[in-house]
């Protein structure tokens, strides 16, 4: 019996090497999103687009001589730093070449500063828009097709100074990205001249909110901005100021942005309105097409980032000549950036011969990509207001 | 100078939430008080119990719904509330014979009682996700207003709005009905004196024929009832979530130890005392005082004692000083 192990055992080992010697020409990208969490109704669309790139990418044939590109999923719970982390040291250890991912901006610190860095790994995040991360050593390895909130600061303040509202109550989500966005918001607000009457942080996860609903209703304000998330706290804050008449209108900065929470609330929602990263390239209609096709929906929020973050590490490796990524992190701004030919989604196939025969590409992608400072996308936004509790894009800034 | 509307705003922002949140709370802490005092332990798996009644009353209310059954203006989940109290009590009894009884032979410790509920507190804690999932589920349906804040501000003519919700006045009704029930049975009927009896000394109890194993019996029945009900109801004022429900453990327990744990009474008072210190010592003030006080000296600060991230603080620092200068609680209950 002994023996009889140990050979099956012997044979599995030598099938394994096999097996890898077989897949040389592989190149595995990791996913590592949130699928459980504060923002779990987001995060399959999100790694469905990623996939959508490294599908297309494959069917191709072009990259590094007809590589197959393999997706390697995994979770970061979006708010909890040692699943993050010891995920993303399971992909490293799967033999990832590149990370799409991670997704909230706490996370995507700890994965960045614990695995990537040390490891000397390329991670391109869709979503993590703490501005913190752009002063967060990196070593080079760091990149988001998000803009920093920085910047999604500024464009809440012009919503909300365009549409003459005089004065804001504010609540966050207590951890970095909410915090973070509540800095940028009152900042930039305030710097328009609006009133900051109450900055309050709110914890997801909680049954009751009263507590925090009475005391950002007694500050007061014409507009109740909520910095958190559609599947936690923020429903729960937006829900109680409705129930009691604390507030009407609401400012929906993108993790409130989703499908769900005019489903949940219903039409007392509607007049709210907020941004979300997107832009109107024509790339972002060629992408919506591309994801009908594949059947999930590509104007939920972030997929089109996803569908970017992977495109432009497989672009990288081609314009490297190498899947090392060493040899890559330096090329990921010269494929994002102008000179060279302009691509769209679904011309990957286009983008990777160019590369190949030395020649020069623009990445725009589907959400119109341009790389700026410490790799992070230079950030255009959907504004968004809810009509007949449906999220409705009014324009693009 | 406007007492009127400083009145209605304090109703709203905190009388009303307070009163509702209060009154689920003390009837969670009721049934922890009551196994406390007849099975002399703490139960750790309360608020995933109570998360199991609710979970089979949703199911039920789902199963109601799809048949097209309503029940008019009230939530369809109070026809389903008897069917998930007798699954509930199903399964408590069930744990009690595989589980609790053993321990119960042996005389075991009632800190290894606790032990031994912590273990059913996961074990619960796994079935209820197993079920139905990790996730939200909102199962209220019917009228959600009983009075709507623009209907009320339109009505009085008042610059404050006044909200009560439908979940809010069920919830305050059930409580008084419930708890009146609770006491009558306790203090009239023969059962419920045995159980006193049976709580107040065993051995004098047994001595003079009281069956063991029927108040035990009858003590989970009414436990199972208790957090059903209370968990019913607080999924719908808020929405289900297990976890919100395991974390619920906490400020029961403040409130059952604040009130004297093992006194029914204080109980309801304790639940109260959490929900109120919650709510009013995080409450900025502000608005109510510029009603209430003369121009001159309405204050332009929010008049905010505690930050609301320091809400939980406040029912453990409650919790504290009550242990501290009266540990028996603010009822006499017994010591801990």
């Amino acid at each position: 019996m002994k023996k009889l192990l140990m050979a099956s055992a012997a044979v599995a080992l030598t099938a394994g090497t096999a097996f890898a010697g077989g897949h040389a020409k592989e190149v595995k990208l990791g996913v590592l999103f949130g699928f459980t969490g504060p923002i779990e109704s987001l995060t399959p669309a999100m790694a469905s687009g990623a996939e959508l790139a490294m599908e297309e990418v494959t069917k191709s044939g072009k990259l590094l001589d007809s590589a197959t590109v393999t997706s390697v999923r995994a979770d970061t719970g979006c708010i909890d730093n040692g699943l993050a982390t010891a995920n993303a040291e399971k992909l490293l250890a799967e033999g990832i070449n590149g990370l799409v991912g991670g997704d909230c901006s706490g996370v995507t610190g700890a994965i960045l500063q614990n695995v990537a860095v040390p490891n000397g790994l390329v991670m391109i995040s869709p979503s993590a828009s703490s501005p913190g991360l752009s002063e967060m050593a990196d070593n080079g390895l760091f990149f988001r097709t998000t803009p920093s909130d920085a910047r999604q600061g500024q464009i809440m303040a012009d919503i909300l100074k365009e549409r003459g509202v005089q004065s804001i109550a504010l609540t966050y989500t207590n951890n970095d990205y909410g915090k973070g966005l509540a800095d940028a918001i009152k900042s930039s607000y305030e710097a328009v001249g609006g009133e900051v009457t109450i900055v309050a942080a709110h914890e997801d996860g909680k049954g009751d909110y009263s507590a925090e609903v009475g005391a950002l209703a007694s500050a007061g304000g014409d507009v109740l901005v909520v910095a958190g998330y559609l599947d936690q706290g923020g429903l729960g804050i937006v829900q109680g100021a409705l129930d009691t008449g604390a507030f009407d209108t609401f400012g929906l900065p993108d993790g409130m942005i989703g499908d769900a929470l005019p489903n949940n609330i219903g039409p007392d929602l509607d007049g709210s309105f907020g941004q979300i990263a997107g832009s109107d390239s024509k790339g972002a209609e060629i992408y919506a097409e591309l994801a009908k096709a594949a059947g999930f929906d590509g104007t939920a929020a972030y997929t089109a980032e996803s569908y970017d973050a992977a495109a432009l590490l497989m672009l990288a490796m081609q314009a490297a000549n190498s899947k090392k990524p060493a040899d890559y992190m330096g090329k990921v701004m010269d494929v994002a950036n102008a000179p060279g030919e302009v691509i769209n989604p679904g011309e990957l196939g286009k983008a990777l011969e160019i590369l190949k025969a030395g020649g020069e590409i623009n990445y725009e992608g589907a959400t119109g990509v341009e790389l700026i400072g410490p790799g992070e996308s230079a950030g255009s936004y959907r504004e968004i207001e809810v009509q007949d509790s449906k999220n409705v894009t009014l324009k693009f800034r | 100078m406007d007492y009127l509307n400083a009145l209605v705003a304090l109703a709203n922002f905190v009388i009303v939430p307070g009163l509702a949140y209060g009154s689920q709370l003390a009837l969670g802490a009721l049934g922890v008080t009551l196994i406390y005092g007849i099975l002399r332990f703490s139960n750790f798996a309360h608020g995933d119990t109570m998360a199991f009644g609710t979970m089979v009353t949703i199911l039920f209310t789902w199963w109601f719904q799809s048949m097209g059954l309503s029940f008019g203006p009230l939530p369809t989940a109070l026809l389903a509330l008897p069917f998930g109290i007798g699954v509930t009590i199903l399964l408590v009894l069930g744990t009690d014979k595989a589980i609790y009884a053993f321990y119960r032979e042996q005389k075991a410790k009632p800190v290894i009682f606790v032990m031994v509920s912590l273990g059913v507190m996961f074990m619960m804690n796994g079935l209820v996700r197993f079920i139905i999932g990790p996730g939200d589920q909102r199962f209220s349906d019917g009228e959600r207003f009983l009075i709507k804040a623009r209907t009320f501000k339109e009505m009085t003519g008042l610059r404050e709005g006044l909200a009560i919700k439908t979940s809010q006045g069920i919830t305050v009704i059930t409580a008084i009905v419930v708890v009146a029930a609770l006491f009558w049975f306790l203090n009239k009927t023969r059962t419920g004196k045995s159980m006193r009896a049976y709580s107040d000394n065993e051995d004098l109890a047994l001595l003079s024929g009281i069956n063991p194993d029927r108040v035990v019996m009858i003590t989970w029945m009414i436990v199972a009832v208790l957090a059903t009900i209370a968990g019913t109801l607080y999924g719908l004022d808020k929405s289900f979530k297990p976890f919100t429900y395991f974390q619920l453990l906490l400020p029961i327990f403040a409130a059952a130890i604040v009130g004297g744990l093992g006194n029914p009474l204080g109980a309801i008072a304790g639940g109260f005392v959490i929900a109120f210190s919650e709510v009013t010592i995080t409450y900025a003030w502000k608005k109510v005082l510029n009603y209430a006080l003369p121009d001159a000296l309405a204050p332009d600060g929010l008049v905010q004692l505690l930050s609301t991230d320091y809400k939980f603080a406040v029912s453990f620092g409650i919790l504290i000083v009550v242990l501290l200068f009266k540990p028996t609680g603010l009822f006499k209950g017994k010591s801990v």
